[in-house]
């Protein structure tokens, strides 16, 4: 199962190698998947090809099941869902998982949640493994030092029906994060100052491997985070190596390896890293410490900038950026020069499977703990699964929320994509803990900031961007 | 899945960089259980206004355009979300090919499996392309998958490459989980050995 044990590998190669079922004269490889998540959207089409072809589900043991794109965010949901697309939709992955006996969380379960967020919740995501799903963040399981990728609707069904994928090698991509990170910066300031750097087709055709001090300074949370976003810089994947974190964070989950199968685990788990001497076929490196907080202005995940920055100009960027960089302030309703803590918001979203685990409640809580929220503004927290919703209200953060003025939903991918009734209204602006700044993104007109949890949640205080290194000064003890 | 092996059409100009597949197809256009259908909603909030009226200067709007099966687009077309509804609204609008410096990598991939054709120029010959679409309808490209060419309206010839394998299943409109199914002894031999070597997965 491995090949080119000599050579210095790094960490993708390795992966790569212990997956590799067949591979052709001309590269084009047949890769083994491990795990295969499945949510309602993107799999009606492949169970119906199934369907007309007469094919079993081949691994129904390594396919998950869960609901998440579609599904309201508010009470009464497991006895209805009166949007009747998005119901048959919901029903249809009930039926198909019942009808091919894959693993299924429904939305009644208290385990239901974004696919991104059960899959590692629940020990499904482990080191080592290839995981994908018919969505593009499936990336976030990199934080494991697990190969994941998003994929179409067609190769949903080809896995569903042959626990493989015909996949080419991508190349190798290192991205260090030198140092630590300064207060007020979190791993979210990370990924999209990386995807500021490199634009968002800078990964394209690379698997990056994140790597460096302040990385392995993140919590798992934070590098879920920071590896959700891979995508968003174009690259097929992004990766953690493993460490002592991950295995403590992997280590009694419902499915993770147990007794002498955890110890074997272990035992291999630990050979995943980049070896001393390989090869890589680009490198960026960012120093830690100059990381801001950073907001997007515009309507690509790359138009990044510190929050102490102003609006750009169109003729400060080249080629087809300049036309881009117009529609998009534009649309935004922006003037170039224009301060960016001036800009005043009319909603905020924290959630998603970038930033809706109890890490990030706990950062926005810990910014808006005995305060309120700017009169007349919308606040929305959509937890990222219903195990995190629980331990948010165990752990008091529930009732800052709610005190502050904050909307306290169902999990759920909600406004991160808008396809259930959690929307903004044309030219309504908000700041988002997701991961898309796209036109219509989270509502057609609507206008995305992308953020980290504590600068959302710094903003819902103020009701205009801000920067969240502001309010700390003010109560040095939540620095 | 349909063959590609030439195609001889109507080029749309769509010069803006970044185009995703939020734009090419909106969400709530994706509540589908289907496949077929999304013609009609493709670049739906680029191409319609809120009452559902055409935006006049949006390309394939207009007269020369309407019946387009090429487009030739800006840097990193189809970045985003992974859905594959965006190729599906592309084929079932008639568009086969697109013609662009980069494309993000899941769409590009979702393309081949749905008979449409990605074509990665160098820009200056992607702009070559480009230049011949904003002419109109009288500009028609040709392309020739086999030769691997694309001919302009006024006769020059630019080569392209594409993976071998990939032009191989377009060219025949091959099925790729039938062809996986040919090796499904490897894959079950793979399992055995992935059982003892790794027995938690």
């Amino acid at each position: 199962m491995s090949s080119n044990a000599s050579k210095p590998r790094t960490l993708y190669d390795k992966i790569w190698d212990a997956h590799l079922v067949d591979e052709q004269a001309d590269g084009t490889c047949l890769l083994y998947i491990d795990r295969h998540l499945v949510h309602e959207v993107t799999s009606p089409q492949a169970f119906e090809g199934l369907r007309m072809t007469g094919r079993p589900v081949r691994a129904p043991e390594k396919t998950i099941a869960v609901p998440d794109h579609n599904v309201p965010t508010t009470e009464g949901r497991d006895k209805r869902i009166d949007n009747e697309e998005s119901r048959i939709q919901v029903e249809a992955l009930d039926k198909n998982a019942r009808d091919f006996g894959i693993n299924y969380y429904p939305v009644s379960d208290i385990r239901q949640g974004i696919v991104h967020i059960v899959g590692p919740e629940q020990g499904w995501t482990l080191p080592g493994m290839t995981v994908v799903c018919g969505d593009s963040h499936t990336a976030t399981h990199g934080a494991f030092g697990a190969l994941a990728h998003g994929i179409g609707t067609s190769e949903v069904e080809h896995v569903l029906a042959t626990q493989t994928l015909i996949q080419k090698k991508s190349k190798n991509m290192k991205v260090e994060i030198t140092g630590s990170l300064r207060p007020g910066v979190t791993a979210k300031d990370i990924t999209l100052s990386v995807i500021g750097a490199t634009g968002t087709a800078g990964g394209t055709g690379y698997v990056i491997e994140y790597c460096g001090q302040a990385i392995r300074e993140l919590s798992m949370e934070g590098r879920m985070t920071v590896c959700n976003m891979a995508i968003e810089g174009g690259a097929r994947a992004g990766l953690i190596a493993p460490d002592e974190k991950t295995f403590e964070y992997v280590r009694g989950r419902p499915h993770a390896p147990k007794g002498a199968q955890w110890d074997a685990a272990l035992n291999w788990w630990k050979t995943l890293f980049t070896d001393e001497g390989a090869h890589f076929d680009k490198v960026v490196t960012i120093r830690g410490e100059d990381i801001a907080p950073v907001v997007t202005w515009g309507t690509s995940p790359e138009d990044v900038l510190p929050i102490t920055d102003v609006v750009p100009s169109p003729e400060q960027f080249h080629g087809g950026k300049v036309e881009a960089a117009k529609r998009s302030l534009e649309y935004m309703g922006l003037q170039p020069g224009q301060r960016l803590q001036d800009i005043t918001i009319d909603t905020v979203f924290i959630g998603s499977c970038t930033n809706g685990r109890i890490e990030d409640l706990r950062a926005a809580a810990a910014i808006l703990k005995g305060k309120k929220i700017k009169d007349g503004l919308r606040a929305m927290v959509v937890p990222g699964s219903g195990l995190v919703r629980a331990q948010a209200e165990e752990e008091g953060l529930a009732q800052i929320f709610i005190d502050a003025g904050f909307e306290w939903r169902l999990a759920g991918c909600s406004m991160c994509l808008a396809m259930n009734p959690d929307q903004l209204a044309p030219g309504e602006r908000c700041v988002s803990t997701s991961n898309r700044n796209f036109e219509g993104r989270q509502g057609r007109g609507g206008r995305t900031h992308l953020a980290s949890p504590a600068m959302a949640a710094a903003a819902a205080l103020t009701g205009h961007l801000t920067d969240v290194r502001e309010l700390m000064a003010q109560e040095p003890e939540l620095a | 899945m349909d063959k590609f092996t030439t195609l001889s059409g109507i080029a749309a100009p769509m010069p803006l960089v970044n185009i995703d597949t939020d734009m090419i197809i909106p969400k709530q256009f994706l509540k589908t259980i289907k496949r077929s259908g999304l013609g009609k909603n493709l670049f739906d909030e680029m191409r319609f206004n809120q009452d559902g009226t055409e935006v006049a200067d949006f390309v394939l709007n207009k007269p020369a355009y309407r019946a387009a099966t090429i487009l030739v687009a800006g840097d990193n077309f189809g970045c985003g979300s992974s859905r594959e509804h965006a190729p599906w609204a592309l084929a079932d609008f008639g568009i086969r090919c697109v013609i662009s410096t980069s494309f993000a990598d899941i769409f590009f991939n979702n393309c081949f499996k749905n008979g449409i054709l990605p074509i990665v120029l160098p820009e200056a010959e992607r702009d070559l392309c480009m230049k011949d679409a904003e002419k109109g309808a009288n500009a028609r490209i040709e392309v020739d998958l086999e030769a691997q060419t694309l001919t302009l309206s006024d006769g020059q010839v630019i080569r392209f490459e594409i993976d071998p394998f990939r032009k191989h299943c377009l060219l025949n409109g091959l099925d790729d989980i039938g062809l996986t199914m040919e090796k499904a002894g490897a894959i079950a031999s793979f399992e055995t050995q992935l059982a003892q070597a790794r027995p938690w997965v």
